[in-house]
């Protein structure tokens, strides 16, 4: 059994280019998957803490605050996210440079990876301001006008009751969020971070063996999604447990 | 208020410190139509048949036997479990790298089209559309309540009738909001296609972008079309679902 499968990666057999030594590429896939495994993480977490601010802002912040997430939100969510990425890493950078340089520092020159995940948690800190506010509406008035009756802090009062209520309703779009990270990842290869897709496309170029490098990378792509699938769907068993349940959940 | 104040105050900066002297020479070229309108009809396209293959995959989803549900389920998570910009390089660089080989498809009329790059755009981006639609309406198809199916049985309406009467109409407008979000985000999918050298309003900016060195001016008309579009769209679909008779929720 062993045995058969080294024969499939050997340099000569049908899977030879996909082997993780460097005749073969595997390596280089393994390598992209894990740039973008950090981007979709580091991304989803920016994401989160801009969505918390983002949703808490938009619903009990003053006119002005309202107004900024208001217009923040609307044309993120209306601009393709190629292009949001494309000014975010030229314009962004550029912008940051000036200011540097103005004020008499060298020239920031930040790595693909770092403006990538910022780029894309600025992107999915506007969808998970969305997906909170609907949350957080979700959740009873007469829970959060009893839980400030009896004097608790605002504090207090998104722990213990806010949050566990509207875990349940956000977790379904928290996780097509989550696969949107994975998935927006392949959108950086445009400004040439070595991602999945961009390794994939450079080790196809190069050996020539177009369909059996992007089926590989498909498959990749599909075993994070069913997995991170699999997984959301434990978590949302876990944030309903006691509520009436659902169907669905996972790819 | 403070809104359109900041608002009012950005358009006029934008206006008058950035250059805009470009946009009647790239205007009068008719390349800046010509990417809208590249952009707008494969929008427009991928949509209908998109829309189309979706009633398919998702009614087989819904309703049909195992042997047409699992292919659709199958396909509708490839899909959705994939980057739509890897299936768009694995058509253009993967299958139009496979058929120069033969020559027979090299001699037949389809060539012409094949060694264009837009073809694979379409297939790509209306599977794209097929497939998370087809997901969203088999929702729609399940959500219909069986009393409306019994009683068009009942009418003795045949499997056709019914279809095309009861279930297909008002599985459509429970999806209809649905719907109009999914149309803005295929909107948002379509500078990919760029990727692959069609010249849509996304390229005819990077052109823009080589020719005159600009960072911000051709990246900014960008966003405002894709707004001006969007917008469109939230207005059309508004229309649409203002028409639709609100007492079936």
């Amino acid at each position: 059994m062993l045995d058969s499968l080294t024969a499939l990666f050997a340099p000569d057999g049908p899977l030879g280019l996909l082997a993780l030594s460097p005749p073969g590429w595997g390596g280089n896939l393994l390598l992209g998957l894990w740039h973008s495994m950090q981007i979709a993480v580091g991304a989803y977490a920016l994401g989160l803490s801009i969505g918390i601010v983002g949703a808490y802002g938009k619903l009990y912040g003053n006119e002005v605050v309202r107004d900024i997430f208001a217009l923040y939100t609307t044309v993120v969510r209306a601009v393709p996210e190629l292009i949001l990425i494309l000014i975010l890493y030229y314009a962004g950078t550029d912008m940051i440079n000036q200011v540097l340089l103005s004020a008499g520092f060298d020239r920031w020159a930040p790595s693909r990876l770092l403006i990538g995940t910022v780029v894309l948690g600025v992107v999915m800190g506007a969808y998970m301001t969305e997906v909170l506010r609907g949350a957080i509406l979700a959740v009873p008035q007469g829970q959060i006008e009893a839980a400030r009756a009896y004097g608790m802090s605002p504090l207090l009062l998104a722990r213990r009751i806010t949050f566990p209520q509207m875990m349940m309703n956000a977790i379904g779009g928290m996780a097509n969020l989550w696969l949107n990270a994975t998935k927006d990842t392949a959108l950086l290869a445009v400004i040439g971070l070595n991602e999945l897709t961009l390794t994939t496309k450079q080790a196809a170029g190069t050996t020539k063996a177009f369909m059996l490098f992007f089926i590989a990378a498909m498959v990749i792509y599909m075993i994070v999604s069913v997995v991170s699938g699999r997984l959301f769907a434990a978590i949302e068993r876990w944030a309903r447990k006691g509520q009436p349940t659902l169907g669905g959940g996972g790819v | 208020m403070i809104m359109l104040a900041i608002g009012v105050a950005l358009v006029l900066y934008c206006a008058l410190s950035l250059r805009w002297d470009w946009v009647p020479h790239y205007w009068n070229d008719g390349l800046i139509q010509r990417g809208i309108w590249t952009t707008v009809w494969i929008l427009a396209v991928t949509w209908g048949v998109g829309l189309v293959m979706a009633v398919g995959l998702g009614f087989a989803q819904a309703a049909g036997p195992w042997w047409l549900s699992y292919p659709a389920f199958g396909f509708c998570s490839v899909i959705r479990g994939t980057p739509l910009l890897l299936q768009l390089w694995m058509l253009y660089y993967g299958l139009g790298s496979l058929f120069p080989h033969y020559p027979w498809i090299r001699q037949s009329a389809a060539w012409t089209y094949l060694r264009e790059a837009w073809p694979y755009a379409v297939v790509s981006l209306t599977m794209s559309f097929a497939g998370y639609e087809g997901e969203v309406l088999r929702g729609a198809f399940l959500g219909v309540p069986k009393g409306q199916l019994e009683s068009a049985r009942a009418f003795g309406m045949s499997r056709w009738t019914l279809f095309h009467r009861i279930w297909l109409p008002q599985a459509l407008y429970r999806a209809l909001p649905t719907l109009g979000g999914e149309t803005v985000l295929q909107l948002k999918a379509t500078p990919l296609i760029a990727t692959i050298t069609v010249v849509d309003i996304y390229q005819v900016s990077s052109r823009v972008r080589q020719d005159t060195y600009l960072t911000y001016e051709p990246l900014l008309m960008l966003a405002v079309t894709y707004m001006a579009i969007t917008g469109l769209i939230v207005l059309a679909f508004r229309w649409a679902e203002r028409r639709i008779p609100s007492k079936v929720a």
